[in-house]
């Protein structure tokens, strides 16, 4: 029986591309079955993963487990070899997945059961995916067998027999029983498995919430480890095989059927099982229509399990012969697509113009290249464009995500390309919107994407560039809104620095008596305010209260209602500009004086050690020559101060008149205070010699130190105390290297405790150990005292509480843990050059106002509020955002949509006080899709990402995980309910603008701060949520979803396009770029062509490349050029240096590198692409059922 | 046998010792009926270069309880090697170094000659000499340049070995490093906060070699001999100098209506505090300069407003001045924790107004510290009298003694009562030490921080022989006085002297007591005790008391002078006069209490005359010595002639020589005197002629001129009684208290 089953399964894998594509599109209509197919697909990941065992998304981790079993099983990795041999293979495979769910050991039993539970939903989906997929099968069994639980026997049964005979009998043949059984037999604890397999069993699978655990991630990673072996084989002997397996599933399902209860199918019987589940997933067959790209599948079978549509698609695959000609008849539209996987996913369609993707569970192929198992690709439709016809889009899902559509038998994974594809949505936007000009005039348009390069006109908005929102058109009223989960939010970035094709805000002078503004809400006067009475009130836009227009402001009407100089006075014609401020908008009713720079350095053994004084000092004397300044001809107006320290205090005089520095130590540091006034703040061309002989000295004064102590808050208070004496706003830089654990006012203790990591009490590592440094942080705010902290740890120094000040007064933190000279030298230097030299503003406070109805609640950044309205920023630089939450309070109406102005009253760097206005209209929608048709996805993840790196702080990390997926799967769920055109709930539509969330999501999920690694330390997740906490969206998307080129052609002006981050998208011969917005990685492949690596470094052998280089050769060669001009060009669009990384293929280092590609399991457990998208899938049906 | 006079200037002369008596009641009650106890007023370091020190250590006497020394008044057996204790009796082995003594070969200390004899111990390592400058920095720039000129000048007197250290205050206060290259360092403090020693050596990172000396045992302080913050002046000599020429006025900035906030109870604390923990019992001075009153932190004597005046006798009176208790307070356990390591206060404060002498008088009183009050460091006051600190004697060495302690022996028939002057107890209780304590008693030790050669202490007994236990014939009462201190060369010396007067029966020899008075003594010794009543005690008791005690004309100017009024003085003001009069000798104490007036005309050399306002002449130029003023006066008539410039005219030159004369004679005295008087030039009519007017007898006053009807003199307009008025009540009180 085994054998035979075997057989069948591998028949499947190989088949099932073809067969699931095929098959499904036939049966009901090219879409149906193209969506089913991929939810197939996806479930058999699932499943897999669903053994290892995350909990919620356990079916992730479980993944990475099947992943493993493969890698242990030879069997699997000679599957992949020798795909050729299919049947042999498929044997070997099934063993091994019999292996692999023991090895899993009790997982498969329990994932058996387990994760049919859990996934129910999914599984069904993935099931057909599975069984679709041939590939999947073997694993599948297990899974299917769960899912056979989860269905009723019957339907599986009916469904396995249908697939097996034709598609559909598979369904049948699925007879959860037999699935489960024949898992169990291997896992070798039939006894459990059969039961549940059982119908009552199979119920609660599916129905139920997986058991927490990996189940249904589990149980599909399994399967996509198998698949590839299986499917491996197939690509080789893919005709013949297929059917082989097909026929042999075929029969399998029948002995399954027989068996059902008992395991000797295992194998056979899961593909049934899949299928059953399918099939009652498969329902969607709208999907598949609609888009249907996707392979109908003869399907008719799966019409037979519960729901005729979908079953056929997941039948399909196992009919793999069948599908084909199914396929074309799926034809009612494209084809094409389904061919490519087995796994099928049919994404979206449109309806209406409307991008509503349907997945269809991906199934999880073979796909991998050799290490990964892979994951089925959906078939990912191109969707995103809603301009797309329906049947486009199935072509060019085709195109994209799947090689070959049609020949079945080429393919035998599941294809990842056939899930939304991030490279495949930026790409697109890159092509449409970056040639023209984005104009900001038109409200509630959507702006092109962070990563496209396009230029704005300023027309009434404010720039994407300053303001990016999540959505568009926000509902009228508070129940769509929470209905739709969507959030309301806007990423601000004030004072962002333009491309320099576009003018910078102007600058506006009212006179004396100040900006003009509306007399109530008091929001500036900008393009919304509407003028009456010939032009001698105005109506504001906001709170609708007339003000009287004062005489030096008043100006005509002309017909149209609009004062005649509107288009030479930017406040009535530009969404951003700025106002001088007058003295009655400083502090104390005084003029500011211009800000200062002072620096902190560390002098204590480990910081003079680590090279880090040397490099500051010899650093300082050059770069004090770039401090900001507005005008480029003029000498820079800050004045800088210098203070070294260990457990003690140095502050040094350099005034100009002096001989020599002079030091003076406070050792006070229990209450702290300036030990001098004058000479400490100088200004640096008065003092340049005696400046330059002081950092001349430092390192040399400290060389012999032995002091290994340090403090840390006397050294903030230092500085306030400083800013405070000369009455001036200004900067902080703190070059610190140690946990402050000298007895000194803020003193910090060890208390770093990993096994606190994945516990309720995980949430106070985030949190600071005291209360001081909030109150310190206060004082600094209400100072205008900024601090950016560089880190150079050699230990744990507690991010989280030495972050505190930073984060709360506007500063950053940079880190640079082991810091060595050689090594991070060029990065700590360009990134200190930039946080000395960039653009800001200080002692700022924002306000945002909104016209009635919306209101700012919630803001997300670094900064201080004493009040609920205000953000008080001590430091305001350009590259820092304040991400704002709006909600509700009242009903919006359509007509005049939604106005928000954000005011930043700020003092330049040359001590001038003035104000940036930033206006944003956007539109107000009844209808939910318009909502979802206008509404930007990183932004989204941006705020999503902030919100729950807040919550950390107050709630365990699981919950934080656990709340996220939810939204999404509401906000999915609600399109879905409301948006799309019905279709079966197997079927996973995404809104084309959307199609992304799932994916970045599960970055966002698998990022180190909300799923730590083992090797992630505290410090580097505190770091890290501190770090997002003021990104702006194109910072958020790179780095949750990194940007990875090939390096192969690198002619020309443009960028090779990015592949998708997936081990399995590498070539062994190829080079490739990764960069993350902190990382960059240069990834070498075992096999690169001599001539690329001899253009690149130099040498022509991949041994004698250095691992440890920072920086490339400089090589008179184009490549080596053009490469080095890329890798400066990603440089500076990002606010930190990112230091290079060779990573050598199979190196140690690879490690680090792998952790980057997000659609991978991760090694800490995070879900797979594919497999989270089964798992959103799932809940998203769990939600709309 | 020489007259009483001779005797006791040949006293004086040879031992620096006056006493009030110089024969002695032989009982207590006789003792006790002579109103001015039995006193002296001893001069340890009194200069005496004709007096060779001794290259070897005193003998001792072997009672533990006794331990005199050896001296020219002990009955010595040459052959027996043996010699008696002229205080225990007890009978001494010389020890073996003395084996070929004999009749015809004495050591010196057997000499009578020697009754007065300086021994330098050859022990122990040589101590360097430690300076400690303490400099405010919140004062004018020209002050502030004139001190540092100043400073910079007395670092050119310092010896090569010196260790120098300074620290700069204003509202912060900096310990200065030195000897750094490149770069000057400090160690800066909060003036608001007071630390402790132990804080402040961690805070200077200063390593007290404590474990190491707990091994070798307490008596072997192995003091580093320099560290960051003190060195030797050789050495860091350009460094310091650049570093007080850099020093800046404090940057802090002062608004309208404000003091300067001024860190002088920290600064002196951390002062303190630095040399307790690098050089404990060494000879170290600190010398703290300061323009003005301490506004903030420990010690302060007045806030930073001001519309808050410096408190007055009248707030001290009222009880307003609210920082003086506590100020007093922190300065008094400054004064104690330096003289407990044998370590000087000097207090130089030059400023217009007060600057807080009243609390800080102690830290100089209580370590033998200097006091000098001028009106801004730019005045040759300030500038001469700081560098006549400096001054040194034909050996080179400096007129300056350190960490002294003064013990006293007496014979069984005397006990010490206490003693006065810059000086605190020790604490040595033992067999000559009286219950009945005069000053600061209780003890046979006191230790003197700082000495030089004019320092006098009032040293007073009591006479404990009981009446019925007569004395016997030809009997003497001994004192000794040991007096041991670090030298300015390093050493450590001993200077022991030894003096005996006769005893006598006042029943019977009531003559010859009589006769044995030393008026001059008696009404200084009378004069610090009541001095040291009024700092301690009331002031309208002291009057009352020292009525009833008296001693004819010194008594009334003494009740006149700024030691007992304080009217017309600001608390500072009487504080500095008493703190010189506590320490001065006896020849200056007197000038401080009567002064002196000298008279100078055509009808005759010049010559003393009475203090008084008849010695007030129109064609006379007057002299006076207050000791803190020279002051030349000139007649109405002479100073006509002088605004005609006769003077300049050849047939004046007489007149020219007339006016010269005084000026030289000021001179002379401006040039030997301790601290500089204020030097005042002035006439009839001036404003200056004010010290001349309160000085004197006001024996023509505007209530009694025409009643005197005199041509000459000139009326003084005060409501004060004059000597005949004083006398007539003296008169009066004398008979009835008598009765």
């Amino acid at each position: 029986m085994n054998v035979n089953q075997q057989p069948p399964m591998a028949s499947p894998y190989g088949q099932p591309q073809p067969g699931y594509s095929q098959p499904s599109y036939a049966p009901l209509g090219g879409g149906y079955p193209g969506p089913y197919g991929p939810y197939s697909g996806p479930a058999t990941a699932y499943q897999p993963g669903a053994p290892q065992g995350y909990s919620t998304y356990a079916s992730f981790p479980s993944k990475a487990v099947p992943a493993n079993p493969v890698s242990d099983l030879p069997s699997p990795l000679e599957l992949g070899s020798a795909r050729g041999p299919p049947p042999v293979s498929t044997n070997q495979a099934y063993s091994q997945y019999a292996q692999g769910d023991i090895q899993n050991g009790p997982p498969p039993m329990d994932h058996s059961m387990a994760q049919p539970a859990q996934r129910p939903p999914v599984c069904q989906p993935y099931s057909h995916g599975a069984m679709n997929l041939s590939g999947p099968h073997p694993s599948y069994p297990q899974q299917y067998g769960v899912q056979p639980s989860m269905q009723q026997m019957t339907n599986q049964m009916s469904g396995m027999q249908v697939g097996s005979g034709p598609l559909t009998s598979a369904g049948p043949g699925y007879a959860p029983p037999s699935y489960t059984q024949a898992p169990h037999p291997v896992s070798g604890a039939p006894s459990q498995p059969p039961p549940p397999s059982e119908p009552a069993a199979p119920q609660p699978y599916y129905d139920g919430p997986p058991p927490s655990q990996q189940p249904p991630f589990p149980s599909s990673a399994p399967p996509p480890s198998q698949p590839f072996p299986s499917s491996s084989p197939y690509s080789g002997p893919p005709l013949p095989a297929n059917p082989g397996p097909l026929q042999s599933l075929d029969n399998s399902p029948s002995h399954l059927a027989p068996s059902p209860a008992q395991q000797t199918f295992p194998n056979s019987a899961p593909p049934p099982v899949s299928q059953a589940l399918y099939s009652g997933p498969l329902p969607p067959p709208d999907l598949a229509l609609s888009h249907l790209p996707c392979i109908p599948c003869p399907v008719p079978c799966r019409p037979a399990p519960s729901q005729p549509g979908p079953p056929h698609f997941h039948s399909g695959p196992l009919p793999n012969a069948p599908c084909h000609p199914l396929y074309v008849p799926a034809a009612g539209q494209p084809p094409f697509p389904l061919a490519p996987c087995s796994s099928l996913l049919s994404l979206a369609c449109m309806e209406d113009t409307q991008p509503s993707r349907m997945v269809s569970p991906p199934c999880s192929n073979p796909c991998t290249t050799s290490t990964r198992p892979l994951v089925c690709a959906f078939g990912q439709p191109r969707g995103p464009q809603p301009g797309y016809a329906g049947p486009q889009y199935p072509g060019q899902q085709n195109y994209g995500a799947v090689p070959a559509p049609t020949p079945a038998p080429t393919q035998k994974r599941l294809d990842p390309d056939s899930i939304p594809s991030p490279i495949q949505v930026i790409e697109d936007d890159r092509a449409n919107k970056s040639s023209e000009p984005f104009t900001t005039g038109v409200k509630g348009q959507t702006p092109p994407l962070v990563t496209t390069n396009f230029q704005v006109k300023d027309q009434g908005n404010a720039s994407p560039r300053f303001v990016r929102c999540t959505a568009y058109n926000i509902p009228c009223t508070a129940d769509m809104a929470k209905q739709s989960q969507v959030p309301l939010a806007a990423v601000i970035k004030p004072l962002a620095m333009l491309p320099p094709d576009e003018t910078r805000p102007y600058m506006v002078d009212h006179g004396e008596a100040g900006p003009i503004r509306c007399n109530r809400c008091k929001a500036y006067m900008c393009p919304y305010m509407q003028f009456i009475e010939g032009g001698r009130r105005f109506q504001c836009g906001f709170c609708s209260c007339v003000t009287d227009v004062p005489p030096h402001y008043f100006q005509h009407l002309d017909h149209t209602g609009k004062r005649v100089d509107c288009c030479d006075r930017p406040e009535l014609s530009l969404g951003s500009y700025e106002f001088v401020a007058t003295v009655d908008y400083c502090k104390n009713n005084k003029l500011p004086q211009p800000p200062s720079f002072i620096f902190f350095i560390d002098v204590s053994y480990n910081a003079v050690k680590s090279g880090m004084v040397n490099i500051v000092c010899q650093e300082l004397k050059t770069l004090l020559d770039y401090l900001p300044r507005e005008n480029p001809e003029a000498d820079s107006v800050v004045r800088v101060g210098f203070v070294t320290y260990n457990k003690v205090l140095h502050f040094y005089n350099v005034k100009s008149s002096l001989a020599q520095p002079q030091m003076m130590v406070v050792s006070d540091v229990s209450d702290m205070f300036l030990p001098l006034l004058d000479g400490f703040l100088v200004n640096v061309n008065d003092s340049r010699m005696v400046i330059e002989s002081l950092l001349d000295q430092i390192p040399e004064m400290f060389a012999d130190t032995r002091e290994t102590e340090t403090v840390f808050g006397p050294v903030i208070q230092a500085g306030l105390e400083a800013l405070k004496a000369a009455d001036c706003a200004g900067k902080l830089f703190l070059f610190h290297s140690s946990l402050p654990i000298a007895e000194a006012p803020g003193k910090l203790k060890n208390r770093e405790d990993k096994k606190l990591v994945g516990t309720d009490k995980e949430k106070s590592l985030f949190q600071p150990q005291s209360g001081f440094y909030s109150n310190l942080s206060k004082e600094c705010v209400a100072q205008g005292c900024c601090v950016d902290l560089f880190l150079f740890p050699n230990q744990y120094v507690d991010v989280a509480t030495l972050g505190v000040v930073p984060v709360s007064t506007g500063g950053s933190v940079y880190k640079y843990t082991y810091f060595q000279a050689e090594m991070d030298r060029e990065r700590f230097l360009n990134d200190l050059r930039r946080d000395v030299q960039k653009p800001m503003g200080f002692d700022a406070v924002m306000r945002v106002r909104t016209s009635t109805g919306i209101r700012a609640t919630d803001f997300f950044g670094s900064f201080f509020m004493s009040n609920t309205t205000d953000v008080e920023l001590a430091g305001l630089d350009c590259d820092k955002t304040v991400t704002v939450e709006f909600r509700h309070d009242d009903k919006l109406s359509e007509d005049t949509g939604a106005l928000m102005q954000c005011a930043v009253l700020y003092t330049s760097c040359s001590g001038q006080r003035r104000l940036r206005v930033h206006n944003m209209a956007v539109n107000c929608c009844s209808q939910l899709a318009d909502l979802y048709r206008n509404c930007e996805t990183d932004t989204i993840i941006n705020f999503f990402s902030k919100y729950a790196y807040r919550s950390l702080l107050n709630t365990p990390t699981k919950t934080v995980r656990d709340t996220l997926v939810n939204q999404c799967a509401q906000i999915l769920a609600c399109y879905r309910k409301n948006c799309a055109s019905p279709s079966s709930a197997g079927q996973l539509i995404l809104p084309e603008c959307m199609k992304l969330l799932p994916v970045y999501l599960n970055c966002v999920l698998k990022s180190d701060v909300l799923q730590p690694g083992a090797d992630v330390s505290v410090d580097d997740r505190a770091y890290l949520r501190q770090l997002l906490s003021c990104m702006d969206v194109s910072e958020s998307h790179v780095f949750f979803y990194p940007r990875l080129l090939p390096l192969v052609k690198l002619d020309g002006g443009s960028l090779p396009m990015a592949v998708r981050n997936s081990e399995e998208r590498l070539s062994k011969g190829g080079v490739y770029l990764l960069e993350t917005g902190l990382y960059l990685f240069l990834w070498v492949g075992a096999n690169a062509q001599q001539e690329l690596l001899s253009n690149i470094f130099g040498t022509p052998t991949f041994s004698q490349i250095d691992p440890n280089m920072t920086s490339l050769p400089e090589l008179d060669n184009p490549f080596s050029q053009r490469l080095r001009e890329i890798i400066d060009s990603f440089r500076s669009q990002r606010s930190r240096y990112m230091k290079l990384m060779v990573v050598k293929q199979e190196d140690k280092a690879e490690l680090i590198f792998k952790h980057f590609l997000c659609e991978d399991k991760s090694a800490s457990g995070g879900a797979s692409y594919v497999d989270f998208l089964c798992h959103m899938h799932k809940e998203i049906r769990q939600l709309l059922s | 046998m020489a007259t009483f006079p001779e005797f006791i200037a040949q006293n004086e002369e040879r031992d620096g010792v006056r006493f009030s008596w110089n024969v002695w009641p032989s009982s207590r009650l006789e003792a006790t009926r002579m109103v001015v106890p039995v006193a002296s007023l001893f001069t340890p370091l009194k200069e005496r270069p004709d007096l060779p020190p001794i290259q070897y250590e005193p003998v001792l006497c072997s009672r533990v309880t006794c331990r005199a020394v050896l001296n020219p008044l002990c009955q010595v057996d040459y052959r027996a090697k043996l010699w008696a204790c002229n205080f225990c009796y007890q009978r001494n082995q010389f020890p073996p170094t003395y084996a070929g003594i004999s009749d015809v070969n004495q050591p010196a200390e057997l000499l009578p000659q020697f009754s007065t004899i300086e021994y330098v111990v050859q022990r122990g390592p040589l101590m360097p000499l430690v300076f400690l400058y303490v400099v405010d920095t919140c004062m004018e720039d020209e002050d502030l340049q004139a001190l540092k000129e100043s400073l910079q000048m007395s670092l050119s007197l310092l010896p090569p070995t010196a260790l120098v250290g300074l620290i700069t205050f204003g509202r912060m206060i900096q310990v200065h490093e030195l000897g750094c290259e490149g770069i000057s360092k400090s160690y800066v403090f909060r003036g608001t906060k007071d630390l402790n020693a132990k804080q402040l050596q961690e805070m200077l990172g200063l390593t007290k070699p404590t474990a190491a000396q707990a091994g070798r045992g307490p008596q072997a302080p192995q003091a580093p001999l320099s560290n960051r913050f003190l060195q030797p002046v050789q050495k860091i000599d350009m460094n310091l100098t650049d570093l007080l020429g850099e020093l800046q006025r404090d940057p802090w900035p002062v608004t309208q209506g404000k003091r300067p906030l001024r860190s002088l109870g920290s600064a002196m604390s951390i002062a303190v505090g630095l040399l307790e923990c690098t050089f404990p019992n060494t000879g170290a001075r600190i010398m703290t300069f300061i323009g003005g009153p301490a506004t903030q932190g420990p010690g302060m004597v007045v806030g930073d407003e001001l519309k808050a005046p410096i408190r007055s006798w009248h707030d001290i009176e009222k009880d307003n001045a609210k920082f003086m208790k506590k100020g007093t307070k922190h300065y008094e356990a400054l004064a104690s924790r330096a003289s407990t390591n044998g370590h000087i206060i000097d207090i130089y404060a030059c400023a217009l107004d007060q600057t807080g002498l009243l609390e800080m008088k102690c830290c100089s009183n209580h370590t033998g510290g200097y006091m000098v009050m001028a009106d801004s460091f730019t005045t040759s006051l300030f500038k001469q009298t700081f560098q006549r600190v400096f001054t040194k004697d034909v050996s080179g060495a400096f007129k300056m003694a350190f960490a002294g302690t003064l013990e006293i022996k007496t014979s069984r028939e005397i006990k010490i009562s206490g003693a006065i002057g810059p000086c605190v107890s020790l604490n040595a209780k033992g067999p000559c030490v009286s219950e009945n304590e005069i000053g600061t008693g209780g003890t046979s030790q006191w230790k003197i921080c700082g000495l030089d050669h004019n320092t006098t202490l009032a040293v007073y007994f009591e006479v404990v022989n009981q009446h019925n236990a007569p004395i016997p014939q030809g009997g003497r009462g001994a004192v000794q006085y040991v007096t041991q201190y670090q030298h300015s060369s390093g050493q450590k010396r001993i200077r022991v002297t030894t003096t005996a007067r006769n005893w006598a029966d006042a029943g019977t020899q009531i003559q010859t007591i009589a006769a044995s008075f030393d008026q001059e003594a008696s009404a200084i010794l009378m004069a610090r005790l009541a001095v040291y009543r009024a700092e301690t005690e009331e002031g309208p008791d002291v009057l009352r008391w020292l009525d009833r005690q008296l001693i004819r004309l010194f008594m009334f100017h003494l009740r006149r002078s700024p030691f007992l009024q304080v009217f017309n003085n600001s608390p500072d003001e009487s504080s500095y006069y008493r703190h010189q009069f506590m320490r001065q000798d006896l020849t200056q104490s007197l000038i401080m209490i009567q002064p002196i007036l000298y008279a100078y005309s055509f009808n005759g050399p010049p010559e003393p005359v009475l203090l008084d306002s008849s010695s007030i002449l129109p064609d006379r130029i007057l002299l006076m010595d207050t000791f803190f003023q020279i002051l030349i006066y000139h007649g109405e008539t002479v100073s006509q002639w002088r605004k005609a410039g006769y003077q300049e005219l050849p047939e004046y030159e007489n007149f020219r020589h007339l006016l010269q004369a005084p000026v030289d004679d000021a001179q002379e005295i401006l040039h030997s005197r301790f601290p500089m008087p204020r030097y005042i030039d002035t006439e009839h009519g001036g404003s200056q002629a004010r010290f001349l007017l309160s000085k004197v007898n006001p024996s023509q006053t505007h209530n009694n001129m025409y009643a005197w009807g005199q041509e000459s003199g000139a009326p003084i307009l005060t409501d004060d009684v004059s000597l005949q008025v004083f006398m007539d009540h003296l008169k009066k009180l004398a008979v009835s208290s008598a009765a």
